[in-house]
């Protein structure tokens, strides 16, 4: 090998840059590994397309999105590709919107989208433009809200659905870890403690 | 139990979209089609091994559609991981693949491990001591998924005689870790104890004793006319299919591809052992459980060959900014003591940026991506379950196939609900 420094991951996401040109972002290595950012959603299948059927990624493992509270665009949707063949990873991000919150749907190319792209409908709220059935997948369909969202808290909120489900907060605001300043200490927040009291 | 649901249909959201569900499986119409029943599999059945729900709509005894319903078991895992320091989200690790916690806990560490940068510095002890729980974990949770899966083709004694022997791995895993179940073993950096004194021992009387557990199983199960009957071409998953579905683990190589990430993509010691993936050919719910027979032998193996080279020395970094320094120098020494306190109050620090590290885990490949803005709690983790991802197949390995192979085909798959929902 001539070029040994060069990592595999980074080999291919430059060819993959080069063949998109101005729809991609520069890669970005960390750790061994290579992420590049869509710039043009509408140029995401096309990317995929690519790297899936030119560059041999013909593995979708893992999508996921991170919110990026206060910074916008707020939402970015992460793809993992793999190949079988030179079993190498590539990372591929693309941000969203918080007012359109809508990216287009893969799961043309990788049916094991369908239910990833459900996953992140339902916990970040991003919509997947042509999925071909785009519920919520862990939370009951009819819940208000999305749950891995950062204004979302950690010890939930109560929501109720007649009939269906109902969710209540949770108690020590979701973990005995959490401390809020000037409130009531853990003690008096902790319900059993309450329930002995009120027993007295 | 047959559930008549045309009302079931305005009550239930899934309802409607059975009518969208696109069928990827071409369907021979015998021009013979009658009324189609709706029936409501789960989530409490004793072959969903949790709390899976599968909708089927059924033609006869055919399945036509089948639509999975998860999430009975979601618990926000990944909500609770944001809010937490690194080593404490360790325990909830156990809590994914509860079958298989100390594999878990390896692939959690080694995540955030590759994020620090400190993966490939790791003591050779604790490298060494770490697969031999990944290895024991798999023998573990093969030997349920095995058991699991002929009683739910009809063979009970095969489910009495593989528990035996998880009993003697759960007792192994209690004098290791002091738990039976919820491990908890590694931490960021290495591994909360070292191994107990005679603990080789009698890992080595274990492995001598669950290798005559495996002959015996594969009397009972590989030539046996009624579980060949029932598993032999039910449930075939192409090669190509399970690629695009993303599916990893024993069912990927199932289908006759040989793709095992600690062969290809090597963590740990792995690329310095000797071992064999053995791969099906036809993909069916029968080469799913050859493969995972052979997993186990090779488990057997990779112990074995760890047991014979295990170095000696620490098992955990010792630079005091990863790893708890030893209490006796934290009671005498003032720089260890500022170690022990920041690691205490703020928690491992890690670097800002973003990673994915996957780790072959018995049912496929457990993925963490962190995405880390700097400081001592991730600001986003995904956990990549296989479960989830083998468990989305289904609509597709159940169209076609008899409502009676239903459980046979969810026992090959072997999943965990605790994985799938997190």
């Amino acid at each position: 090998m001539s070029n040994e420094s060069i990592s595999p991951a980074r080999k291919y996401a430059d060819i993959l840059q080069e063949a998109m040109g101005s729809s991609l972002s520069e890669p970005m290595e960390f750790r061994g590994e290579c992420s590049l950012t869509v710039l043009d959603a509408s140029k995401l299948l096309e990317v995929c397309r690519h790297a899936r059927d030119v560059l041999g990624f013909d593995m979708l493992t893992d999508l996921s999105s991170v919110d990026h509270y206060g910074s916008d665009p707020r939402f970015e949707v992460v793809y993992e590709l793999y190949s079988m063949n030179h079993h190498t990873y590539l990372r591929l991000k693309i941000s969203v919107d918080e007012e359109d919150c809508e990216v287009p749907s893969v799961t043309s190319l990788w049916r094991t989208a369908d239910w990833h792209e459900r996953e992140v409908y339902d916990m970040m709220g991003v919509r997947f433009t042509d999925h071909p059935d785009l519920r919520r997948i862990l939370m009951w369909e009819g819940y208000p809200y999305f749950p891995l969202r950062k204004d979302f808290p950690l010890e939930g909120k109560p929501t109720d659905l007649p009939d269906t489900a109902f969710t209540d907060k949770a108690p020590l605001e979701g973990g005995p870890f959490v401390t809020s300043g000037g409130k009531p200490d853990s003690t008096q927040r902790e319900p059993r403690a309450k329930t002995f009291e009120n027993e007295d | 139990m047959a559930t008549e649901t045309t009302e079931w249909n305005t009550k239930d959201t899934l309802g409607k979209t059975l009518e969208g569900l696109e069928a990827s499986k071409s369907q021979e119409s015998s021009g013979l089609e009658g009324d189609k029943l709706v029936l409501n599999m789960g989530p409490s059945h004793p072959s969903t091994h949790g709390v899976l729900r599968i909708i089927l709509e059924l033609d006869g005894e055919v399945i036509t559609k089948a639509v999975p319903d998860v999430g009975y078991l979601h618990r926000g895992d990944e909500k609770i991981a944001e809010n937490m320091t690194y080593n404490q989200f360790v325990p909830y690790t156990d809590r994914l693949d509860y079958l298989a916690p100390l594999a878990n806990n390896v692939a959690y560490a080694l995540a955030v491990e590759k994020l620090m940068g400190v993966d490939k510095i790791l003591p050779e002890r604790c490298q060494y001591i770490r697969v031999i729980c990944c290895e024991l974990a798999r023998i573990s949770a093969h030997l349920l998924g095995l058991g699991a899966f002929a009683m739910d083709v009809g063979a009970m004694t095969v489910f009495l005689h593989t528990f035996t022997e998880r009993e003697k791995i759960y007792n192994l895993c209690e004098s290791l870790t002091g738990a039976r179940f919820t491990t908890s073993y590694t931490r960021i950096g290495g591994l909360a104890r070292d191994l107990p004194e005679g603990w080789i021992d009698q890992l080595r009387q274990f492995l001598n004793e669950v290798e005559k557990n495996f002959d015996e199983t594969e009397t009972l199960l590989t030539r046996n006319r009624i579980f060949v009957d029932r598993t032999q071409g039910v449930g075939v998953l192409p090669k190509e299919v399970a690629i695009n579905y993303g599916i990893t683990g024993p069912n990927l190589r199932g289908s006759g591809v040989d793709h095992d990430l600690r062969k290809t993509n090597p963590y740990l010691i792995y690329d310095s052992l000797d071992f064999d993936v053995p791969v099906g050919t036809t993909g069916d719910s029968y080469d799913r459980y050859l493969v995972r027979m052979e997993e186990m032998r090779q488990s057997a193996s990779l112990i074995r060959q760890c047991l014979d080279r295990l170095p000696g020395g620490p098992v955990s970094l010792e630079d005091g900014k990863t790893f708890l320094p030893p209490k006796n120098k934290v009671l005498s020494s003032m720089e260890e003591l500022i170690h022990q306190f920041m690691l205490v109050t703020q928690g491992v620090q890690v670097p800002e940026g973003e990673i994915y590290f996957g780790a072959e885990n018995p049912k496929g490949e457990l993925g963490f991506y962190i995405h880390s803005t700097g400081g001592g709690t991730p600001h986003r983790m995904k956990i990549r379950a296989p479960s989830f991802v083998n468990l989305s197949v289904l609509p597709y390995l159940l169209k076609g196939e008899m409502m009676s192979d239903t459980v046979a085909i969810l026992g090959s798959i072997d999943f965990v609900m605790g994985e799938s929902d997190r």
